[in-house]
């Protein structure tokens, strides 16, 4: 089939020596983004193993479930049981405390109270207070540490979101996922090291969202989040043309392999073996993905732990993706539920919206913990910020001053609360917990110094943390 | 020493006294370091690089992180004697404080500090010691220094140089004893300067000629003509309007369209037609400042607008225009200066002399734009209107028709002054007659939907009795008699004693009309009488007259009757006036048909009247118009005739033409508006105050107001000795001085970069203290005076450039070369680099012949993977390919969706230009060779491609392979090559052969029907070869 036998030719390409290649194996230098143990590589180079080599500390987790509640859900229907608040139900809230703070569509409006709207229930041996929308996450609370004095920087959604993400709120730096893979590389040779699913819920307005959220930034492009989706292609462009079968795709693949080689010989050019091991990556991900995305190899115990059905696109199927992604080796599975934005009919829309991620997410945690990977799986849940204790109508306008997420494994403690708000559930007051100081833990879980993990843009060592973040070392199991 | 701030003076002491005398480790170290080494040391490109990346943050300019009171990027201050020690003593390391400081083992006293995380090498540490020895030249940064104009050096081989730059180039290689490379084979250079200088791959014919070609004016001919082209503009305009962050949507949460592509025209135009590039800044930023300012330069003023705008609810103005102006600071000074001022947001710049009060002073200057931090419901402002000249003409030819026809309606005629008086006459005599009333009308028949019965009363009116039930329709059948035409109708609901609470109906006192309807029946023929309006004395809160005439039988007219037992009046007026001949009945029908149970009309009567326009007044005059009729001429005032003629012209049908004609133009002219493309400009308007912000935090107010004023250091010209406010333009001026040395040092170290791929100094947003110093510091600013001097003549430095013999040389470096300078610092070589996003587009749609090439206009929609912008809300947007033309245009004019930007564009690192970008990454993906392999652009393109091979003639599957591969690469394919692409083909023609049908399946792809008519196995085969070979790494490589 091929003039000049294509294996041969990969062979003596690779035995030539040229700069870069040296001596790796064959199927060593056709893995993409896979771990080499060694961190000489360049960053567009598929042998990129991590900047970080070797690591600061011992390594915890292996890699992040970050559940993304876009929109900003309620601390104080979630989390952070407030009764104060609800003794306060309808009167207005001090001035003292609001005074001067940042506001976002409350501007000028009278700032009254609003209790919890939902009861909350003590669950586990922890007896962690966890809102009753919530039973089974509440089953599994003594895995899940919770913060209950998270603050952020950015009161409207969009900057929020880039703040959270990326740990600045202008547009540019590279996110949480892409640090990590440029930090540790990726575990698998299949697929990308960071994959994004979004969903949208059925309470409230789908909150829009940028790529920006999973964009490299000013770190190479190799390091950018890949958006898989429910419909249309898996990923983009991962189908061949009509007309085209997996056999000529694959002969054709080989052809321009075959004559970027002959092209090499002329030019001496280290890109090509670059490209060439991403046609090949390409090509195998023309299996993988549809591979990854196709449910119908999880019994259906598994699917109704997840209330997920196949290729339905909601997050209890992209609950149940992240965990396929997991065992796979992605290093950073980021999910978005759009549906949090609860500006009215706080009450009701919680109900919805709790029930669209009460259930798979518990399945998610309890699986994974089955499969013995909870341990060095890290799972974020959480938004990029939370709802004032006062009523905006029937609902609540966005907060930053406290709020709430809970991680579970990846070597965080379980059946803890750290921290915590006022009486009013407004400020974080008790052992405040800064979106950097998350970014800064996160990264010693994996190993990782913050402040070491620098990447030189515009002359300046940028990091995650910009030039703050602590690391919590209270909920480090 | 100078001490900036009042820390404490003990501090210094405990951190800076000298422990010389006892420091063995270092009497020990300056033994086995020998002697000083004799060649001069930079303090500009060496040593101050060190200090400012191991010493400013704590020791430089930042006022507020400065340790000790200690500066070291000032030599007054690094330099100053204390007492017996110095930080520096000229041409003594071994007195200095700062030798002893880095090279000390004592944790205590080391610095940088172990826990700062910045330490210095050993060799970086000898370096300073050695340039202390030396005497401790001090410089200014290199960047900030004043631009003089280098002599261009000599060189040992004469025969080589073109130009000034190869001089410069050749005698730094001839120093560091290496050659330049040969010069690139003709078909590789045609490719690069086509490529580089258009943007697009050239012709075969092209490099074939020059290929064969003895005459060496040949290329820079070629050269001329490539800069003339059009492609030119549009090549140059990617790299600008990344620096720049040109896009087609806001960025922000819903990332919602903003028109600003004219802008995006105006830069590749004024590149086309080489506008100097001072002209160029000063329009950007002051356009629309400039005396008698053009349109064009409004548009340019649009500059000042790209930034990312939010219209998210919630969003409070002072915070978002807090965020513009450090947009703009980053954008501008990003863009003209290359320095990062953006640092100096929330604390004085830690490595270069830019402090918080130059930074948001920078800001001050667009502190007249008129706009606003939050853009509700996405109406962004300032728009300037940009007609065509075809839609300039149509619209003042509309203005001009609409003005006539306005006039027209006013203007007093014969014929009209005839028909006022006729019609005054005509109102006088029914007056006189007692007929300038309402006149009622008595219905022969009644009857009902659901058995409401009927009294007629003396008054005209007719009472209902009987049964209630809960949906009623009332019928009247009414003669008409011929005399009178009939223009409104009237129904009047009144009050009656038998009705609920002694109100206007049996359903407890109130009714709700849902329908009132005129059928006109002649004969046999029924026709409905087309209703204009409906007006009433009094109407409940949504229940408006008009909603009896909608045409809905769930909405109606109601009047409260239960709370408010009162008369009520209905005024219905007619499209047309009604004229009844003989025979002619007129029904109505009083439908109630809303959900409101027996809310039925209890008593009512009809009349009507022939005044044209009635309204509800006894007359059905206005009461002032009735009175202006009933008087006499001549007593009328000038002001009281006008009225009166004003009220008739406004009613009259003769001027009903006439209206009609206007409201057409008017029409016309509202969708000739909504066509015009708008641009979002710059518009002054007082300026706002603008403060220094603590910690960049738009909350705190205590900080300083500020005026606009550029950076002390750098103000050449003193113009922030000015007495008035300065102003934009004096900004943009500033930008351009030639006393600047920032600006043409930054530009033309981006189109040296354009042209080999990386900058003179590599770090191209940062020409600061932490870039890296240009590699030729005497180049650069032999290029920045030379562009100065020429007049800031982009096309004669680009000229010059790509004409030199150092851009000329192969890009292959040799095994020597690879290995001593890895990352082409001397130009032994040309650079080679994957091409960018929008240039790998356009060369396979060139190839194909799918290319085309239409300059501007508003951006396109290129094919683009269903549901990519799901993730968008406010509102919710599903993306639509275009057709036809817009199509297959040039990727710069791709739909630049900040948010979602378009997946092609975005695997091959085009930027999201959401902040300026000097250089993009240049990454090699899998979702690269995904696209290349799927997009169904590049399919399409392949597909047209083979079909093109395939209707090109006969000759053998060599002879086409061959030139197929030339028109991609330029170059003759070799045997092994040949073969590769010829076994491609035919392994897959043997495939299609067994299932014919399956290469016309490839025709699906895309809107081009190219290949339609071609044998499908030959489709299917020949399009596996040119798909191989848009996905070469050659062919996405500038070689």
């Amino acid at each position: 089939m091929n003039p000049f036998n294509l294996e041969i030719q990969r062979r003596s390409f690779l035995n030539r020596s040229t700069v870069g290649i040296g001596s790796l194996a064959l199927s060593q230098y056709l893995k993409p983004w896979q771990s080499l143990g060694q961190s000489t590589a360049d960053p567009g180079s598929p042998a990129w193993s991590g900047v970080v080599d070797p690591l600061h500390y011992t390594q915890k987790a292996k890699r992040v479930i970050y559940l993304c509640m876009a929109g900003g859900p309620s601390h104080l229907e979630t989390l952070d049981y407030k009764p104060k608040l609800a003794e306060m139900d309808g009167k207005p809230m001090p001035d003292s405390i609001t005074k001067g703070q940042p506001i976002a569509q409350l501007q000028g409006q009278k700032l009254n109270c609003m209790g919890p709207q939902h009861p909350f229930e003590k669950f586990g041996q922890s007896g962690q207070e966890i809102c009753s929308l919530f039973p089974k996450i509440g089953k599994i609370s003594d895995e899940l540490c919770i913060i209950k004095s998270l603050h952020t920087e950015q009161i409207n959604h969009d900057p929020a979101h880039t703040f959270i993400n990326t740990g600045s709120s202008v547009s540019g730096r590279p996110s949480m996922g892409s640090w990590l893979l440029y930090g540790l590389g990726n575990e698998t040779e299949n697929l990308p090291g960071f994959v994004v699913l979004t969903s949208v819920g059925k309470g409230g307005q789908a909150q829009p969202i940028s790529s920006r959220q999973w964009h490299s930034g000013f770190l190479p492009s190799n390091f950018q989040g890949v958006q898989f989706n429910a419909s249309g292609d898996p990923v983009h462009y991962v189908s061949a043309p009509p007309g085209v079968k997996t056999e000529e795709q694959r002969r054709l693949v080989d052809a321009i392999n075959a004559l970027n080689m002959e092209k090499d010989a002329m030019v001496d050019d280290p890109e090509i073996a670059t490209r060439i091991s991403q046609y090949e990556m390409a090509f195998r991900m023309q299996t993988s993905v549809p591979e990854l995305m196709d449910l119908k190899d999880e019994p259906q115990h598994i699917l109704d732990m997840y209330g997920a059905e196949a290729g339905d696109g909601t997050f209890a199927s992209n609950c149940l993706l992240a965990r396929r992604l997991a065992e796979r080796g992605v290093r950073f599975i980021h999910l978005y539920h759009r549906g949090w934005d609860h500006h009215g009919n706080v009450k009701g829309n919680m109900v919805t919206t709790a029930k669209e991620v009460d259930q798979c997410t518990a399945a998610l945690i309890t699986d994974l913990k089955q499969r013995g990977m909870l341990d060095d799986t890290l799972v974020i849940w959480g938004g990029e910020f939370g709802r004032t204790p006062m009523a905006q109508g029937s609902g609540r306008d966005h907060h930053i001053r406290g709020f709430s997420l809970f991680m579970a494994g990846g070597g965080v403690k379980g059946g803890i609360s750290y921290g915590n708000t006022d009486d009013l559930g407004y400020r974080a007051v008790d052992r405040p917990f800064h979106v950097h100081d998350l970014h800064a833990t996160m990264l010693k879980l994996f190993g990782i110094d913050h402040k070491r993990l620098t990447y030189r843009f515009q002359g300046r060592d940028y990091r995650l943390t910009d030039i703050a973040g602590h690391v919590v070392q209270d909920i480090l199991a | 020493m100078k001490q900036s701030t009042g820390e404490p003076r003990g501090e210094v002491k405990a951190r800076w006294t000298p422990f010389l005398q006892s420091c063995l480790a270092l009497t020990l170290l300056t033994l086995l370091c020998g002697s000083v080494r004799s060649e001069p040391i930079s303090f500009a490109r060496q040593i101050r690089p060190l200090l400012s990346d191991a010493c400013f943050q704590c020791h430089g300019p930042d006022a507020n992180e400065r340790k000790a009171g200690l500066r070291l990027d000032q030599e007054n201050a690094a330099k100053a004697r204390d007492g017996d020690y110095w930080v520096i003593k000229e041409g003594d390391p071994d007195q200095s404080d700062l030798i002893s400081r880095i090279f000390t083992s004592d944790e205590d006293d080391m610095m940088p500090p172990p826990d700062s995380g910045k330490s210095l090498k050993e060799h970086e540490k000898q370096l300073i010691r050695d340039w202390i020895a030396q005497g401790a030249p001090w410089e200014t940064h290199w960047a900030f220094e004043s631009l003089r104009r280098p002599n261009v050096p000599s060189v040992k081989d004469a025969d080589w140089p073109v130009n000034a730059i190869d001089y410069f180039i050749l005698a730094k290689l001839e120093a560091n004893g290496l050659r330049p490379s040969k010069e690139a084979d003709p078909q590789t250079l045609m490719r690069r300067l086509h490529l580089d200088l258009t943007g697009l791959p050239g012709e075969v014919s092209t490099a074939r000629r020059f290929a064969e070609s003895e005459d060496p004016l040949d290329y820079s001919q070629i050269v001329d003509s490539l800069l003339a082209d059009e492609a030119f503009g549009e090549r140059l305009s990617i790299h600008w309007l990344d620096l720049v962050r040109y896009a087609d949507t806001v960025g922000y949460h819903g990332d919602q369209p903003y028109s600003v592509w004219p802008y995006r025209d105006y830069v590749i135009d004024a590149f086309n037609h080489n506008m100097p590039f001072d002209q160029f800044t000063i329009e950007q930023i002051a356009g629309d400042l400039l005396p008698d300012a053009t349109r064009n330069q409004k548009v340019a003023s649009g500059f000042n607008r790209l930034h990312m705008i939010t219209a998210e609810g919630g969003a409070q103005d002072k915070e978002y225009l807090a965020k513009y102006a450090a947009d703009r600071v980053r954008a501008t000074s990003g863009v003209w200066l290359g320095a990062t001022m953006g640092c100096a947001e929330c604390h004085d710049h830690k490595f270069d002399p830019y402090s918080m009060k130059d930074f948001y002073s920078m800001a001050a200057f667009f502190g007249d734009l008129k706009e606003k931090g939050f853009y509700g419901g996405s109406r962004w402002e300032p728009e300037m209107p940009l007609p065509s000249p075809r839609q300039e003409n149509e619209q003042k030819q509309l203005a001009s028709t609409i003005d006539r026809l306005e006039k027209t309606l006013v203007t007093a005629t014969e014929e009209l002054v005839n028909a006022q008086l006729d019609w005054e006459s005509q109102l006088m005599e029914w007056e006189s007659k007692g007929q300038l009333t309402w006149q009622p009308l008595s219905p022969a028949t009644l009857s009902s939907e659901n058995g409401t019965q009927f009294i007629q009363q003396f008054d005209g009116s007719i009472l209902t009795r009987g049964p209630k039930p809960k949906k009623e329709t009332l019928e009247l059948e009414i003669p008409l008699s011929p005399s009178r035409e009939i223009t409104g109708i009237r129904l009047e609901a009144l009050t009656h004693p038998s009705m609920d609470e002694g109100a206007l109906s049996r359903g407890g006192g109130n009714f709700v009309l849902s329908e009132f309807e005129l059928i006109l029946k002649q004969g046999e023929d029924e026709s409905p009488v087309k209703l204009a309006s409906a007006a009433a004395d009094y109407s409940q809160k949504s229940f408006e007259a008009g909603k009896a005439i909608d045409g809905k039988d769930d909405t109606g007219w109601a009047v409260d009757g239960k709370n408010k037992k009162e008369a009520r009046k209905l005024l219905v007026t007619l499209q047309e006036p009604l004229k009844a001949t003989e025979g002619t009945t007129l029904i109505a029908r009083l439908k109630h048909h809303t959900k409101h149970e027996r809310h039925v009309i209890g008593r009512f009567r009809l009349s009507t009247t022939s005044v044209p326009d009635p309204v509800l007044t006894e007359t059905g005059l206005p009461d002032d118009i009735y009175r202006l009729v009933s008087m006499p001429w001549e007593s009328r005032s000038e002001k009281e005739a006008q009225t009166l003629a004003s009220y008739f012209f406004d009613r009259t049908p003769i001027l009903d033409p006439v209206r009609v004609q206007l409201a057409s133009a008017k029409s016309r002219m509202k969708v000739l508006e909504n066509e015009i493309p708008t641009m979002l400009v710059s518009m002054s308007v007082k300026p706002r105050e603008m403060r220094i912000l603590p910690r960049g935090n738009w909350m705190d107010d205590s900080g300083p107001v500020v005026q606009p004023a550029i950076p002390d250091f750098l103000d050449y010209d003193g113009i922030n000795a000015k007495k008035e406010r300065l102003s934009r333009l004096d900004l943009a001026q500033w930008l351009v001085s030639e006393k600047n040395p920032l600006t043409a040092r930054n530009f033309v170290n981006h189109l040296w970069k354009l042209y080999f791929g990386y900058g003179l100094a590599r770090v191209m947003e940062e020409t600061g203290s932490q870039g890296t110093p240009p590699t030729h510091p005497e180049l650069m600013d032999w290029l920045a005076s030379e562009f100065i001097r020429s007049g800031w003549d982009v096309k004669h430095m680009v000229r010059l450039i790509v004409n030199s013999q150092t851009y000329r040389q192969s890009s292959t470096p040799g095994k020597m070369l690879a290995s001593m300078d890895p990352y082409n610092q001397l130009y032994a070589r040309q650079t080679r680099y994957r091409l960018d996003a929008e240039v790998i587009r356009d060369q396979a749609l060139d190839i194909s012949g799918l290319l085309v090439r239409q300059v501007g206009g508003p951006s396109v929609k290129p094919y683009q993977p269903a549901g990519y912008y799901s993730q968008l809300n406010f509102p919710k947007r599903t993306y639509q390919h275009d057709t036809g033309n817009s199509q297959y245009r040039r990727g710069l004019y791709t739909h630049w969706q900040r948010t979602f930007l378009h997946p092609m564009l975005k695997a091959f690192d085009a930027p999201t230009r959401e902040e300026c970008t000097a250089q993009r990454p240049r990454s090699n993906t899998p979702l690269q060779s995904l696209n290349l392999l799927n997009d169904p652009s590049f399919v399409e393109a392949a597909r047209t491609f083979a079909a093109g091979i395939l209707s090109s003639g006969s000759g053998s599957d060599r002879k086409k392979i061959q030139s197929a591969f030339e028109s991609v690469t330029l170059r003759k394919p070799t045997q092994r090559e040949l073969h590769i692409l010829e076994q491609l083909l035919e392994d897959t023609r043997k495939g299609y052969a067994a299932e014919p049908d399956r290469g016309l399946e490839l025709v699906e792809v895309g809107l081009n029907q190219a290949g339609e008519q071609c044998p499908p196995v030959e489709l299917g085969a020949w399009t596996a070869v040119t798909r191989a070979l848009f996905n070469l790494h050659e062919t996405i490589t500038r070689y």
